[in-house]
């Protein structure tokens, strides 16, 4: 087929494509173009959809705004929920930085320790496993510091996928380097720093991309139970004081920005795991395919 | 600095002897049962023999990865057990690190930069054949290539034993036979001792000038056979007449190992 398309494809200096090949990559193109637009499109026609709705049912924007108020609302509001949102920011992201250093600093002394993680990894488990709703007003209670409890919080969420990511990834090593190391005499330091670590970084960079959306949960979450006082109001407390005063339009304002908050660390987090690896690790490879 | 001319075999200095090593796994499964085997300086050694006979077990008693369960391995003054290179059937790279980080792991773990070892490194890159790759990644080369690369990280310390398992298996017969060549000037150039693990009749007689032939349950050796046909050998070695009756004469011994198995 390749042969017959090679006969009647463009003769001269270009060398022939395969039918096949060309309709491969006319499809990637498409492809590419279509990853953006169909979402946008997706998106036009939702807002179109909705404000349709609000503006042929005459619906009450007290009881549902048209995407037009939503964006008022956005403007006008802006410098409340802009401080709102850096609020919540900075905790979510103080969270999960302590998520790093804990979860990876456990998981390293875990694997240092056979002991050590016989004893307190069942308690990782349960602390995961419990509900941090459930467990936020007793954090309350006894942390007199909002912004240490919302951290607190947030940081219970956090840092188990980070722990049992890195875990894994230090005992994941390639058996026949362990042995290489040991017949080289390598010391332990020597192979934790050498051979776990690297090992183990696609593992926690995995884990780290699934912290970073639940620090944000945490935080939303410590935020709700916290109440506002003393730090400031953040943007799950303004959802829910916008909701009291029946202010659905910045409920849903305040949401977006929730939502666009989550999207960027998610975003930076796998960019940046991406420039951690892009150098030798397979999945950031880009093959054809 | 070129290596001394190797004296005939029979009558070099032995380095290391394993004497009536037995190594049974949990299960009683007897992994060698009184392997005898005396390794003399500059040998290039083939072990063997059909899967399961306790190659690899015996490469890694050499190793020090595991201890005889009973019997003993004699090291003399001329070779200690901390020195020495090893190849295994994958290439083991550390995916992360260049190929020229790679090749110097071994100095790296005892502590020298990477500026003072450079020349070596460097070197037993150009020995390889592998001085453009030094900044490549192990994924960006072919399987060929991160052999040799292994080989490169074995080799670069110039230690005076070289352990190899099966480092050819999983490469095309065309990359192998080019490995052969090499690995046989590399080892002149460097004048190391081999013992080198195969499946291959072929390669054993091409590469070795002892063949230790073993059989299984329990592993133990069954044959020792000498090809005293005279290095350099180069490709024509392959198709001499000395080169196909050495074959016919291994691979019978290999039957007769298995025999004695079945
Ligand atoms: N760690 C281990 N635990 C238990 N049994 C083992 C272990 N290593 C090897 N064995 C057993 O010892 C025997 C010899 O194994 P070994 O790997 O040395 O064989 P081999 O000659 O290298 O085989 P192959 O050619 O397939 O690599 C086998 O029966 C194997 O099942
Ligand atoms: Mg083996």
């Amino acid at each position: 087929m390749s042969l017959t398309n090679a006969e009647h494809g463009p003769a001269g200096a270009s060398a022939p494509v395969d039918l096949e090949e060309s309709r491969r990559h006319r499809r990637q193109s498409v492809e590419k173009i279509a990853r953006w637009t169909l979402p946008a499109f997706v998106l036009l026609a939702m807002l179109f959809l909705w404000d349709r709705i609000v503006v042929w049912n005459e619906i009450p924007h007290y009881i549902l705004p048209s995407p037009g108020n939503v964006w008022e609302s956005l403007t006008t509001d802006w410098p409340i929920l802009f401080d709102a949102a850096l609020l919540t920011g900075r905790v979510t992201l103080m969270a999960l930085a302590l998520a790093v250093i804990g979860g990876a600093g456990l998981a390293i002394l875990f694997n240092q320790s056979r002991m050590i993680e016989m004893s307190f990894y069942p308690y990782a488990v349960i602390l995961q496993v419990t509900p941090v709703v459930s467990i936020a007003p007793l954090i309350f209670i006894y942390v007199s510091s909002k912004t240490v409890g919302m951290l607190l919080c947030a940081w219970i969420v956090a840092f188990f996928p980070v722990l049992s990511s890195t875990t894994l990834g230090l005992n994941s090593v390639d058996h026949n380097l362990r042995d290489l190391f040991r017949i080289y005499g390598a010391s332990r330091w020597q192979r934790l720093w050498m051979l776990q670590l690297p090992s183990a970084l696609p593992y926690f960079l995995g884990g780290l991309k699934i912290a970073g959306g639940l620090s944000l949960i945490g935080a939303v979450v410590a935020e709700l139970v916290a109440g506002t006082g003393g730090v400031g109001a953040g943007l799950a407390f303004r959802i829910q004081e916008a909701g009291y005063r029946l202010n659905i339009a910045r409920m849903f304002a305040a949401l977006g920005l929730v939502a666009m908050m989550g999207v960027m660390i998610f975003a930076a987090l796998s960019l940046f795991s991406h420039f951690m690896l892009r150098k030798w690790h397979e999945s950031a490879l880009k093959r054809e395919t | 600095m070129p290596p001394a001319p190797l004296p005939p075999l029979g009558q070099r200095p032995e380095i290391l002897r394993m004497e009536g090593v037995n190594k049974t796994f949990r299960g009683n499964v007897v992994a060698l049962n009184g392997m005898t085997l005396g390794v003399g300086q500059g040998d290039f050694i083939s072990l063997l023999g059909p899967s399961g006979c306790g190659k690899s077990t015996a490469l890694r008693l050499i190793a020090g990865l595991m201890q005889p369960t009973t019997g003993r391995i004699r090291w003399t003054e001329a070779q200690s057990q901390g020195d020495l290179g090893v190849v295994f059937q994958e290439p083991t790279l550390m995916p992360w690190a260049t190929v020229a980080q790679n090749v110097w792991l071994p100095f790296r773990l005892r502590g020298e930069s990477y500026a003072s070892v450079r020349d070596r490194v460097e070197e037993v890159l150009k020995l390889v054949g592998l001085e453009k790759f030094r900044a490549a990644y192990p994924r960006e080369l072919s399987g060929g290539m991160k052999m040799r690369v292994s080989i490169a990280r074995a080799m670069v310390t110039r230690p005076k034993l070289i352990l190899m398992d099966e480092p050819f298996a999983a490469l095309d017969e065309i990359t192998r036979f080019k490995l052969n060549n090499d690995l046989l000037e590399m080892k002149a150039a460097i004048g190391c001792t081999v013992i080198f693990v195969t499946h291959s009749v072929f390669e054993s007689v091409f590469l070795s000038d002892r063949i230790v032939v073993m059989a299984a349950r329990p592993g133990r050796v069954s044959a020792e056979l000498t090809v005293d046909a005279p290095y350099p050998r180069h490709e024509d070695f392959r198709t001499s007449a000395e080169y196909a009756a050495r074959c016919r004469a291994a691979s019978d011994a290999l039957h007769t190992a298995m025999e004695l198995a079945a």
